[in-house]
């Protein structure tokens, strides 16, 4: 085990994929010399010449076109999108190209890139730097959608990825970025848990409450005080947004029976629309509550001063776990 | 059309390829291009000049610092690109319409921003600094690129409206290499749009050096959309008025777009978030710091004892008082409520957000009365 940040560790795992396989080319703004704004890439350059670690002009578009025809060739790229509001000018490229090619010539063609996006707010960052736009890429058939929470889960997942004939997007939490924690580098890729499942980050028995992304730090610390009130909290990282693995939800909710879902996504047509129509079609008989949500407000991302008023924090987790499992709450009041 | 391709120029060192009027060492040399549209600029005109691009530096300064002490979130300097700011934005008219990049202060400064406006947007407090209608500058654009297309449809509709206006758009030379810039071009060309792009080639977008965007100089690229173009030194505050003066008389008189490249350089890092040691060399900036285009119009006006010490003291005590103020409202500036974050997604009201705003104004309420 070696303890690494969530950044290093994911740049251990580029480091690891382009090893392992010569066919991985990673293209960016900003990749190279400096290693990424970030510094996800840093040292790649050095290891792996100018012709794998492709600083690229500034077009986003151009980047995940490029990287369409190098899939047609044969090569795996490994794109790095600076920022997640940076995604837009490449979501024609994503959507109506790299998610399509597979289906339309019936896998002839396989787009095997790895979309990486710092992603999330919680940084106090400049307009078009907090975005969360996982649901655009849920919506989309053909795309595979992971997202990390931790360094361990990062190294192998984006690996799993690179290594994976479908297209990733891969959401990075930048709030995470300098995050500690141990990863096993030598773990044979083989043995690890397949990509699209989800972790029980903490197991409980009242509620459970499903996240994902820097949302699960949130999500246990909210266990923790539910904990000392008395309360058994179930958590859930889903880890993988498309597919998301609902044997793992089924099981806890048939255990629970009430459920809160969180994001920091804006609530309308998100995420936790989606794992709460599917978990009324697989176990309604056994919610004895409804189930709720918990997410960024419905407007753009508010500038920084005001981004803790968007945010999910412990206390709007708490208030939701009170209303699932009828305790008074912040709409019915101390008296219910 | 000849088969040959155009030699390929050294796209960032080679100056000599850029019109100029004032040397680096503040000579005066003749420009048959642009002499002429710079002929009514007198010694005060011009000592006017320096004093807007002193006060400019102050204010990138200040900005740095307050970004620093951990008043502001980010800071993008200008450093360097003081000439090309102040000369293409003091030849603008009051009722011309500019689409700017983030990296824009000399212009908002020319417009007349107030000391806030430079640091409402950094600070985190708005999603834009100023009030685009008093300034007549739409709010800096993060999305690289994206304003220029903005600036062609204004153009499209001052030409509509047959207005006598012109409308501006600035970007780097990364944004040269963004799909939206092309098509503004496009845009721009086949309806002989009344726009003045004005690229800023400071040599860097954040690490990528400008022979990652182009491998020709970047005012080579207009002419092929059918735009005429000029590359100008970007740090002769002359050269850069008189270029945009061509610029907008063009844009002006109906003949459509008209392109500037101004070849200048960012003396500081990208943003305060950047680096540049990890990706540029001292002997690069040493070059650029003997180009700085302050010092040149100094040493002209010094040369025709055009320039006091009482002038200059008293350009620099001006810097400070605006440096004063713009420190005292970034610290003064008090941050909305926290249902403000609904405020402003819709013009109109809204149900599904009404509810919402309800929901969480109930959730606020649950913490009355708490210690
Ligand atoms: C669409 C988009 N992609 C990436 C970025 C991140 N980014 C911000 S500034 C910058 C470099 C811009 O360089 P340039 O256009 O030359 O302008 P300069 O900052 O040098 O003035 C990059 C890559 C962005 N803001 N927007």
């Amino acid at each position: 085990m070696t303890e690494l940040t969530l950044g290093k560790a994911l740049g251990a795992g580029l480091r690891q994929a382009m090893r392992d396989d010569e066919k991985v080319v990673l293209l960016g703004e900003d990749i190279g010399k400096l290693g990424g704004v970030f510094r996800v890439t840093d040292g790649l350059l050095d290891e792996f010449g100018a012709s794998r670690v492709i600083d690229t002009p500034l077009a986003e578009s151009g980047i995940v076109g490029t990287a369409v025809g190098l899939a047609f060739r044969g090569y795996r790229p490994v794109v790095e999108i600076q920022f997640d509001g940076f995604v837009y000018p490449a979501f024609d490229q994503i959507v109506a190209q790299v998610a399509k090619l597979h289906y339309r010539t019936q896998g002839r063609v396989k787009m095997p890139i790895t979309i990486r996006i710092p992603w999330a707010g919680g940084i106090g960052a400049a307009e078009h730097h907090s975005e969360s736009p996982e649901a655009y890429f849920v919506h989309t058939a053909g795309l595979r959608v992971i997202a990390v929470s931790n360094p361990e889960d990062a190294y192998r997942s984006l690996r799993q990825a690179i290594a994976s004939d479908d297209p990733v997007i891969f959401f990075e939490p930048k709030r995470l970025y300098h995050h500690k924690g141990d990863v096993d580098l030598d773990a044979p890729l083989a043995d690890a848990a397949p990509m699209g499942l989800a972790r029980v980050v903490r197991s409980g028995t009242d509620a459970t409450l499903i996240t994902y992304g820097a949302m699960v730090s949130t999500a246990l610390q909210a266990a923790e005080a539910a904990e000392d009130e008395g309360t058994s909290l179930e958590v859930i990282d889903l880890r993988s947004l498309s597919p998301v693995d609902y044997d793992t939800i089924a099981t806890s909710v048939r255990k629970t029976g009430r459920v809160v879902v969180a994001h920091e996504a804006s609530r309308e047509a998100g995420m936790a629309a989606e794992v709460i129509a599917s978990i009324t079609e697989l176990c309604f008989e056994y919610l004895e509550s409804a189930p709720l949500r918990v997410t960024g407000h419905d407007v753009p991302y508010p500038p920084a001063k005001l981004e803790k008023y968007h945010l999910p924090d412990l206390d709007r987790l708490l208030d939701a776990v009170d209303r699932v499992l009828d305790r008074p709450n912040s709409l019915t009041g101390a008296d219910a | 059309m000849s088969p040959q391709i155009t030699p390929i120029a050294d796209t960032a060192q080679d100056l000599e390829l850029a019109e100029r009027i004032l040397t680096p060492d503040g000579t005066r040399i003749a420009n048959p291009q642009l002499d002429a549209f710079v002929d009514d600029i007198d010694a005060a005109s011009l000592r006017a000049l320096h004093r807007d691009m002193i006060i400019l530096r102050r204010i990138d300064a200040e900005g740095v610092a307050l970004q620093r002490q951990g008043q502001l979130g980010l800071w993008a300097p200008c450093q360097g690109q003081e000439a090309t700011q102040i000369g293409t934005a003091r030849a603008l008219a009051p009722q011309d319409y500019v689409f700017p990049s983030y990296r824009e202060t000399g212009v908002i400064y020319a417009r007349g921003a107030k000391p806030g406006d430079y640091v409402r947007m950094w600070r985190g407090e708005e999603g834009a600094g100023h009030d685009p209608a008093s300034l007549r500058v739409a709010p800096l654009q993060i999305i690289i690129g994206a304003q220029t297309l903005h600036a062609v449809g204004y153009a499209l509709g001052i030409r509509h409206d047959g207005a006598d206006e012109v409308a501006v758009t600035y970007f780097g030379d990364g944004a040269t290499s963004q799909g939206d810039v092309n098509e503004a071009m496009i845009f721009a060309s086949s309806y002989q749009a009344p726009v003045v792009f004005v690229c800023q080639n400071n040599h860097w977008a954040i690490s990528e050096p400008v022979s990652v965007q182009s491998q020709y100089p970047i005012a080579g690229r207009a002419p092929g959309f059918g735009i005429p173009s000029l590359r100008v030194d970007g740090n002769d505050v002359l050269a850069c008025m008189a270029a945009m003066r061509w610029a907008l008389a063009h844009a002006r008189s109906g003949k459509g777009p008209a392109y500037i490249e101004a070849v200048t350089y960012r003396m500081g890092p990208h943003t305060t978030a950047d680096d540049p040691t990890r990706y540029r060399k001292d002997d690069e900036l040493d070059a650029w710091r003997r180009r700085d285009p302050i010092a040149r119009v100094e040493a002209h006006l010094r040369a025709l004892g055009e320039l006091s010490d009482d002038h200059m003291a008293e350009t620099q005590a001006a810097a400070d008082v605006v440096a004063r103020e713009m420190r005292a409202e970034c610290l003064g500036m008090v941050t909305r409520p926290p249902l403000s974050v609904f405020d402003g997604v819709y013009a109109e009201p809204h149900t599904g957000l009404d509810r919402q705003r309800g929901e969480y104004a109930a959730y606020l309420a649950s913490f009355e009365g708490e210690a």
